[in-house]
C-alpha cells in the first residue's frame, strides 16, 4: 500500500472546475484609473475581455462598474472633469487616445442601456438611422440590413409586418430588444450592455439573455448586472468590482461556486455590509 | 462560514439544515452500536428496534432534502451557501445507507441461533465497531464544525477497518471448512462484518463532502483502501 498525501490546498489533490479555453483578447485595460473630478473612481484596473466571450461585472452599486463600461466606449467624454489614465486597448487602437474619432470608436463598440431608448420614429427607420450615419447605401440593401438587424435582435417575426410603426409602440421588452437591433445593425466589434434587463419583465429578461449567448457567437459582449443569477447564466467571465477595485476576475463557473477571495463571496452570497 | 446574511430567514435555514444533519447523524451512531451490541449479546429485541427506528432515519433524509429543494428554489444559493446545501443532501444520503446498513445488522440476530460462538470472532467485530462508530462520530463533528484536517484524517483512517475485516473474513473461512454446521452462522457473520465496513466507507464519503464543502473542490486522489476480502480464497497460502 503507497503512502497516499491528500493536499489541504487547491494543489494537485482536488478536481480543477471545468474551465473555458482563454480567448485572444479583444479589449485590454492596464493599470486604468479613472476620476470624476477630485473623486478616484477607478483603481489601476487590469484585466481582459475575450474575443467572442460574455463577460459580466458585478459588484454593489457604486462600486464602478458602470463607470468602466462607459470608459469602453469613451462615453465619459461627454462630460467635463472626467478623466482616465492608463492604457486601454481594443485590439492595437488605444482608445483612450484623445485624437481617435470617437464616433468610428462608438460604431466598433456599440452600447445598450437599462432603459430602452428606442428614438421617436418608425421600427425601421431606428435601424436605419444609425448604418446612414457611417454608409450610403441603396433602400434595397438597407432593406436588407434592417431585416439582419432585426433577426440578429430577435425581433423579426414580430415586427415584420408592422416595420412602419412607431419604435414606441412595442411593449418594453421588444423595444430593448430593438435597441439590441440597433446596435448590432452598424456591425459592431463589442456590445457593451448597462443592466439591459432591470426593466423587463422575466419572460422579455430571458429573451434577451437568449439572444446576447447567441450574439456573442459574432460579438465580443460585456455586461454589467445586479442580478447574480443573470451574470452566472448569460457569461463566461466573472469580474467582482468594489470600491472602484478589481476584487476578483475569473471563470463564471469558479466565481458563483468557489470564489477565492473573501470580498466576493460575500457579496453572491448575500452577506455584504 | 462567518459573518451573517442580509436576509436573516437564510440563516436559520442552513441552520435548520444542519441540525438536522446533525440528528440524523445521531440516530444513525446509535444505530450502528445498538445493531452490534443487540448480535453480540443476541438480543432479538434491541435487533427489531434497531430495525424499527431506520424508518425515523428515513424521514429525516426525506425533510433534509425538502428543505434543501426549497431553500435552494428560495434563496438561488452560491458558492459556500450552495455547497453547504449540497453537503446536507450528500452526507443524508450517507447516513440513509448507514442506516439501512445496521437495520440489516438488526435483522440477523434472530437468525444466529448457534452454540458456536467464538469469542475471537465478536472481539474482531467489536473492534471493528468500536473503530467504524469513531470515525462515523469523528466525520459527524468534522462536518459540524467545517474541521478539514479532521474530516481528511476520517479519510485516511478506514484502512484499518478494512484490514480488519479481511482477516475477520479469513478467519470466517477457516471455521466454515471445520466444520459445515458453522456456515449459516459465518455467513451471517460475514455480511455484518461487510456492513460495518461500508458504514467505515460511507464516513469517507462524508469526509469527501465535509472537503467539497470548505475546499470548493472535488478530492482527486485515491483513497488508502486496505480491504482485501475480493482476493481472499480458501487455497493455502492466500
Amino acid at each position: 500500500m503507497s503512502d497516499v498525501s491528500v493536499s489541504m490546498s487547491h494543489a494537485g489533490g482536488s478536481v480543477p472546475p471545468v474551465t473555458l479555453p482563454e480567448a485572444p483578447a479583444k479589449v485590454t485595460a492596464r493599470g486604468l484609473n479613472f476620476y470624476y473630478g477630485e473623486n478616484h473612481a477607478l483603481k489601476n484596473i487590469n484585466l481582459t475581455l475575450g474575443t467572442n466571450r460574455v463577460t459580466a461585472f458585478i459588484g454593489p452599486s457604486g462600486c464602478g462598474k458602470s463607470t468602466l463600461l462607459r470608459i469602453f466606449n469613451r462615453m465619459y467624454d461627454l462630460y467635463p472633469g472626467q478623466r482616465a489614465t492608463g492604457q486601454l486597448m481594443l485590439d492595437q487602437t488605444n482608445i483612450l487616445d484623445p485624437k481617435l474619432d470617437l464616433n468610428l470608436l462608438r460604431a466598433r463598440v456599440g452600447m445598450v442601456f437599462q432603459k430602452p431608448t428606442p428614438f421617436p420614429m418608425t421600427i425601421y427607420e431606428n435601424i436605419a438611422f444609425g448604418i446612414r450615419l457611417y454608409e450610403k447605401i441603396s433602400k434595397s440593401e438597407m432593406d436588407g440590413r434592417v431585416e439582419k438587424a432585426l433577426r440578429g435582435g430577435a425581433l423579426w417575426n414580430e415586427v415584420k409586418d408592422k416595420l412602419n410603426a412607431s419604435g414606441l409602440s412595442l411593449s418594453g421588452g421588444q423595444q430593448q430588444r430593438l435597441c439590441i437591433a440597433r446596435t448590432v445593425a452598424v456591425r459592431p466589434e463589442v456590445i457593451l450592455f448597462d443592466e439591459p434587463c432591470s426593466a423587463l419583465d422575466p419572460i422579455s429578461t430571458a429573451k434577451v439573455e437568449e439572444l446576447i449567448q447567441e450574439l456573442s457567437e459574432d460579438y465580443t459582449i460585456a455586461i454589467v448586472t445586479h442580478n447574480m443569477q443573470q451574470a452566472a447564466r448569460v457569461s463566461d467571465k466573472t469580474a467582482f468590482m468594489y470600491l472602484g477595485e478589481l476584487v476578483e476576475f475569473d471563470d463564471t463557473n469558479k466565481i458563483f461556486t468557489s470564489p477565492s477571495d473573501r470580498r466576493t463571496q460575500d457579496y453572491i452570497t448575500g452577506r455584504f455590509g | 462560514m462567518g459573518s451573517e446574511h442580509t436576509a436573516k430567514a437564510f440563516d436559520s435555514d442552513l441552520q435548520e439544515l444542519t441540525r438536522l444533519v446533525a440528528e440524523m447523524g445521531g440516530l444513525a451512531e446509535r444505530m450502528i452500536v445498538d445493531s452490534v451490541d443487540a448480535l453480540i449479546r443476541r438480543d432479538v429485541a434491541l435487533g427489531q428496534r434497531v430495525v424499527a427506528s431506520d424508518a425515523e432515519i428515513d424521514n429525516l433524509q426525506r425533510v433534509i432534502e425538502e428543505r434543501a429543494v426549497l431553500t435552494i428554489a428560495r434563496r438561488q444559493p452560491m458558492a459556500v451557501d450552495l455547497r453547504e446545501i449540497v453537503g446536507a443532501m450528500r452526507v443524508a444520503t450517507d447516513l440513509e445507507r448507514i442506516g439501512d446498513l445496521a437495520k440489516n445488522m438488526g435483522k440477523r440476530v434472530a437468525a444466529l441461533e448457534s452454540e458456536f460462538q467464538p469469542l475471537k470472532l465478536i472481539r474482531g467485530l467489536e473492534h471493528m465497531t468500536d473503530l467504524v462508530q469513531s470515525q462515523v462520530k469523528s466525520v459527524l463533528d468534522a462536518y459540524a464544525a467545517h474541521d478539514l484536517p479532521a474530516a481528511m484524517a476520517v479519510w485516511k483512517g478506514d484502512e484499518e477497518v478494512d484490514a480488519i475485516c479481511t482477516s475477520l473474513f479469513r478467519e470466517l473461512l477457516t471455521y466454515m471448512m471445520e466444520d459445515p454446521r458453522n456456515i449459516s452462522f459465518c455467513i451471517h457473520l460475514m455480511f455484518c462484518a461487510k456492513n460495518i465496513e461500508r458504514i467505515g466507507d460511507h464516513a469517507t464519503n462524508i469526509a469527501e463532502t465535509v472537503f467539497y464543502m470548505i475546499e470548493g473542490q472535488q478530492i482527486m486522489d485515491k483513497r488508502p483502501k486496505g480491504d482485501m476480502t475480493n482476493f481472499a480464497t480458501t487455497v493455502p497460502g492466500n
